[in-house]
């Protein structure tokens, strides 16, 4: 048992630094993605990571696998992104899901373009699907920046967001901070996908953000628990899915994402607000008033 | 003064000392068409008024429009200065699959006070226990609101409106899809408002509970088909010329030149 379970953790330092990460990227980016759940924006955060790609293909032409300068070609790529579809659907009759769709679109066949004509396949593969396994100081570093600063605006911005979620007209004939905190919400969004590029890709980040959040709705009925419950999940995938792609020398990344999905799929069925309890008992025990 | 505001009358210039709300030749609207047109008059303060229309007849815009939540396309909607404003818009807005208690959604009525950052003290959590004792619901604070019924829900959205403590409160659409007994108690509440001076607007489809209840009503057709006593504004004549207006917006309608004028 020690030996399956805690000893590559013990051996290996690149395990050590994989763990430390991937549950940094755990703790910042799955209450980030309980509210894009609950903002009814699941598909905003996958149509952000895939708007990071080019700014970081661009990074990579001039400077190669470099931590620093993809990062913020990434950034900057996905703040964009953000921008560019929220200008569009007020500027426009378009609604911002209709626009970022087609940005991303155009992001992701840029991105991918621009990678082919200078790297190798081996490099893209890395871009799209991470190296959670080289994780290096810096890039631990900036995990845990993005992990402290992410928290930080979360918690500033906490009640604005449930506020803006639960009763939108409410929230705007009381306060003018909805617009604002739309805005620093995705830029939280963003940070948490570049945080979670390095590790995992663009492609899988999402993953991490939203799988856990999506099992957890199936849990609980209070925002705090179902943040907690969703950063639990996460956990618990990344331990799972480094030992499984230790063990059976797979890739991590999807190995990670792999196990998310499966606790998604037995939250559908067997938690409390999954198929099994609410639709198939034939009669439930309810209270007399 | 009295106590009538008075349709095509010109636009008053000098602010009514004793107004809440002033509409001074007011068009709102979505795109080019206008759902509200040319509304002049007053609403003073501590008034009980009802609008009243048909379906798209531009009540819930005017109220919008009062709660700041859309631009006038011309004219303007002044406002005594210093009021507090609370609004509460129709049923559906809200996303009662969110998961939050009632407790959560009747203390965002104290946005105003406590902000972004705020904690709520000790005595908020005693006024949001009293504000929901007024409205019947006590021992639901922790109830989650995806559990309630349409007539708990509008109970605790008026909770929150109790602890906005607001001068001037917009209601749109409150009665719809509610029993008898909580309409019986919410108008009880909106009496309790209207006795406190506070002015009450209030978008009606009962036009019975109207003429019992609110002493004033703006009947609307897009534009005011009348504006006072409620008695005299519901007449079958009145009520006539607003049934005959077209509901939907026309392309081809000629642009509204009386702007010029």
């Amino acid at each position: 048992m020690y030996e399956f379970l805690i000893a590559p953790f013990v051996d290996y330092v690149f395990l050590q630094r994989a763990l430390a990460g991937s549950i940094m990227l755990c703790l910042s980016s799955g209450p980030v993605g309980v509210f894009l759940m609950l903002r009814r924006m699941s598909l905003t955060g996958d149509a952000l990571a895939h708007g990071i790609l080019p700014g970081a293909a661009v990074a990579f032409l001039f400077f190669g696998l470099d931590l620093a300068p993809m990062t913020l070609g990434g950034l900057i790529a996905g703040l964009l992104l953000a921008l560019l579809a929220g200008a569009v659907s007020r500027l426009t009759l378009q609604k911002e899901d209709a626009s970022l769709a087609a940005f991303y679109l155009i992001s992701l066949s840029a991105g991918v373009l621009i990678v082919s004509m200078h790297g190798s396949n081996i490099d893209l593969m890395h871009i799209l699907f991470g190296t959670v396994l080289a994780l290096n100081d810096q890039a631990l570093m900036l995990i845990a920046g993005i992990f402290v600063l992410s928290t930080v605006g979360l918690a500033l911005f906490w009640r604005g967001l449930v506020a803006e979620c639960l009763d939108p007209l409410f929230f705007r004939s009381v306060s003018r901070l909805g617009t604002p905190i739309h805005f620093a919400f995705l830029f939280l969004v963003v940070l948490n996908l570049v945080g979670g590029f390095q590790a995992l890709g663009t492609l899988l980040s999402v993953g991490l953000m939203m799988l856990p959040a999506a099992s957890a709705r199936f849990w609980v009925n209070r925002v705090g628990p179902m943040c907690a419950l969703a950063v639990a999940f996460g956990m618990v995938s990344s331990v799972a899915g480094l030992l499984l792609s230790y063990h059976a020398a797979l890739p991590t990344g999807p190995a990670i994402i792999l196990f998310c999905g499966a606790i998604y799929a037995l939250s559908i069925l067997g938690a409390p607000r999954g198929i099994l309890l609410t639709h198939l008992r034939r009669t439930r025990p309810h209270r007399a008033a | 003064m009295s106590q009538h505001a008075h349709i095509h009358s010109a636009p008053k210039r000098t602010k009514d000392a004793d107004a809440a709300l002033t509409f001074e030749n007011l068009t709102l609207g979505y795109g080019d068409h206008a759902a509200v047109h040319h509304l002049d008059g007053t609403v003073p303060r501590g008034a009980l008024m009802a609008v009243v229309g048909a379906n798209g007849s531009g009540k819930s815009t005017l109220l919008k429009a009062v709660a700041g939540l859309l631009r006038p396309m011309s004219g303007r909607i002044a406002r005594a200065p210093a009021l507090r404003l609370a609004y509460l818009a129709q049923q559906a807005e809200i996303d009662r699959s969110f998961p939050a208690r009632v407790f959560d959604l009747v203390s965002l009525g104290l946005w105003p006070k406590r902000g972004l950052l705020g904690r709520l003290r000790q005595a908020d959590r005693a006024d949001i226990a009293t504000a929901l004792s007024a409205v019947g619901l006590d021992g639901f604070s922790e109830r989650a609101i995806d559990s309630l019924s349409g007539g708990q829900l509008q109970r605790a959205l008026f909770a929150r409106v109790l602890l906005q403590d607001a001068d001037l409160i917009l209601l749109d659409e409150p009665f719809n899809a509610i029993d008898a007994k909580t309409v019986r108690d919410l108008v009880a509440l909106i009496q309790r408002w209207h006795g406190e001076e506070r002015t009450v607007i209030a978008v009606m489809h009962d036009l019975a509970l109207v003429r019992e209840t609110f002493p004033q009503t703006l009947l609307l057709a897009r534009r005011a088909v009348a504006w006072g006593e409620t008695a005299h504004c519901l007449s079958a004549e009145n009520l006539l010329k607003a049934r005959n207006f077209a509901e939907a917006f026309d392309d081809t309608a000629p642009w509204c030149r009386s702007e010029s004028a």
